[in-house]
């Protein structure tokens, strides 16, 4: 058939063909924008509404007004009158899950994937069965437990939680990012006179650099994401964290739905500095390691 | 081993340690070892006693039979079970399969197609809790954002999201769909991104181009992948708690729960924890298979969690 058609009317239909691609592609481009942002435009939209018993549905705000951003700074609403002492708490539970999970991470996999233990096999598989595990299901154990260790309402129990989730994840991308690096340059230091502590300090942190600020970054939006494990195990005002302040919103007879909406807000606003400044070492973490073949 | 052999040993030059190299790698062997465990000391430490112990006290917590009586004469239980059931499968599904084809169109290199991507990923890093009582929000009634689009467009009140159970399901879905596709997206990029291009020139020379490039090449090429991101979504979606705690929280009357959020309630608000526990273990039954179908897919095919 394309033997008949002169070569000007086959350009003009391919032409056609890529235009409509294009044109396709637009379209849908235009969705995922619109699909993607809604529901962070409805945070704003909400924040931004002075108006808090009576939404008027509108879909812009009438007169945007940052108040319930200065009340929330100011913290002069009951509900969040401790709220910059919760957002330390937060950046403490997520600073501290980070830590912890690079350390003891980096510590494992450095056992397991340099020194070669036998049997160490039966580690990795235990943490890709945690891996796997939906931790919802723990988390009713988990209060009691934390009763038993005497941990009840103390940011430790949700670290040691965050951790105790983490690091499987963190064991598996550094064993895998670690065959990148040569046996022969651990051997050479043992030669050389290193021990074990030496060159995991000297020669395995510096070159897993990448690698260990994917699983830090990854440990750190865990924690800082993360909700059933704090509002279970946290209840005081001193000790909770912004989650669990934000739902207290939700118990309350009140709604002044505006603040909870500018609290959440600010509550979003460090994973997307994350996001958009280690955007590279999130996505190499999934890629290096993560689930590719 | 004594200490002094071992310094005297360290301290030898690399040329006398070459001419005695089997002996000095057996002796650091033994060394290697207990290094080796005290490495580890810390990991095995927070994984019996945050991770074994919970599973094991869980189990005995769910261990009497009486108490999966109770959960079945529960018609709520019943409702509950159906919907994690629906969720599961067509959350799962539905999800990777949009995340396949469309990390086929993020394969567009174009400056737009990128910058877009880099927005599309954010539902990824924003916290569930966050998200979802946005969208919670956004299908309240009267003033709703979605109500107040649905006016816009046909001038008429929008449907009552959260009164009916079967479009407070969906809702739940469609929230879940949003969160998690864009993470899945990324995976299948970065799995067809690692297809060389010979591959696909040499599929061209055969004919294959457009839609049979896909069937032909692309799929059987990410069959395993997608295979093993499925099971490993579906074992996770069956444990999602804050989905529907936050866009239906089980309205309407609580029709519209999953296992995760139907145990939390009769754990905490209840003051049933047993039976909660063993709401939750009740899903043991399909997690175990998919567990094991999973590990045996992943020794099989070399792939990397």
């Amino acid at each position: 058939m394309s033997i008949a058609l002169t070569p000007l009317v086959r350009r003009r239909r391919r032409r056609q063909r890529r235009f409509l691609t294009k044109a396709a592609a637009i379209g849908l481009g235009i969705f995922l924008l619109v699909w993607t942002l809604l529901p962070v435009y409805n945070m704003l939209l909400m924040a931004l509404d002075s108006d808090a018993d009576e939404f008027t549905g509108s879909l812009w705000p009438p007169d945007p007004d940052f108040s319930s951003f200065a009340s929330v700074w100011n913290e002069d609403y009951w509900l969040m009158a401790h709220f910059w002492h919760q957002f330390a708490n937060s950046l403490y539970l997520g600073v501290a899950t980070m830590g912890l999970t690079v350390l003891i991470g980096s510590l494992a996999s450095f056992a397991l994937s340099r020194l070669r233990l036998r049997k160490g096999w039966i580690i990795t598989d235990f943490a890709l069965l945690t891996y796997v595990l939906p931790t919802a299901f723990l988390a009713i154990p988990f209060v009691h437990i934390m009763h038993r260790y005497g941990l009840s309402d103390s940011l430790w129990s949700v670290i040691a939680a965050m951790v105790a989730f983490a690091t499987p994840y963190a064991i598996l991308i550094l064993h895998q990012y670690g065959k990148l690096i040569p046996m022969e340059l651990d051997e050479s230091a043992k030669v050389d006179g290193a021990s074990p502590w030496q060159i995991y300090l000297r020669i395995y942190l510096p070159l897993m650099a990448p690698a260990l600020v994917a699983v830090g970054v990854y440990a750190l939006l865990l924690a800082w994401n993360e909700y059933l494990y704090q509002y279970l195990l946290l209840s005081s005002t001193r000790n909770m964290t912004v989650a669990v302040a934000i739902n207290q919103f939700f118990d309350s007879d009140e709604a002044p739905w505006n603040y909870m909406m500018a609290i959440a807000v600010i509550y979003s606003l460090p994973p997307i500095a994350i996001y958009f400044g280690l955007r590279r070492f999130m996505v190499a973490g999934l890629t290096m390691g993560g689930v590719k073949g | 081993m004594s200490s002094t052999q071992q310094v005297l040993t360290f301290g030898r030059s690399i040329v006398a340690e070459e001419s005695r190299r089997p002996r000095w790698h057996i002796r650091l062997q033994g060394s290697d070892t207990s290094w080796a465990i005290a490495f580890l000391i810390p990991y095995v430490a927070i994984f019996v006693a945050f991770v074994a112990y919970p599973v094991v006290f869980g189990l005995w917590m769910g261990a009497s039979p009486t108490l999966y009586g109770l959960l079945l004469s529960d018609p709520r239980y019943v409702t509950t079970a159906i919907n994690t059931l629906l969720f599961v499968a067509i959350g799962v599904n539905v999800k990777m399969f949009l995340a396949f084809l469309l990390s086929g169109f993020f394969m567009n290199r174009s400056w737009w197609v990128r910058s877009l991507l880099v927005i599309y990923l954010l539902p990824w890093a924003l916290p569930g809790l966050v998200v979802f009582t946005s969208i919670h929000f956004m299908l309240v009634t009267q003033w709703g954002l979605l109500d107040s689009l649905w006016r816009a467009v046909t001038g008429d009140d929008g449907p009552l999201f959260l009164v009916s159970t079967a479009m407070a399901m969906t809702a739940n879905i469609v929230a879940y769909i949003w969160k998690w596709m864009p993470f899945w997206t990324l995976i299948f990029l970065a799995a067809r991104m690692s297809i060389p291009q010979d591959i696909y020139d040499a599929a061209e020379i055969d004919g294959a181009s457009g839609y049979r490039r896909l069937i032909y090449v692309t799929f059987p090429l990410m069959a395993n992948i997608y295979l093993i991101c499925t099971l490993l979504s579906c074992v996770w979606t069956l444990g999602d708690f804050p989905t529907v705690y936050f866009v239906s929280s089980g309205a309407p009357a609580r029709t519209t729960d999953v296992l995760a959020t139907y145990g939390f309630h009769e754990a905490f608000d209840f003051g049933y924890p047993n039976l909660g526990v063993a709401a939750m273990m009740s899903a043991l039954p399909l997690l175990i298979p998919l567990v094991i179908l999973l590990m045996r897919r992943v020794r099989a095919t070399g792939v990397q969690l």
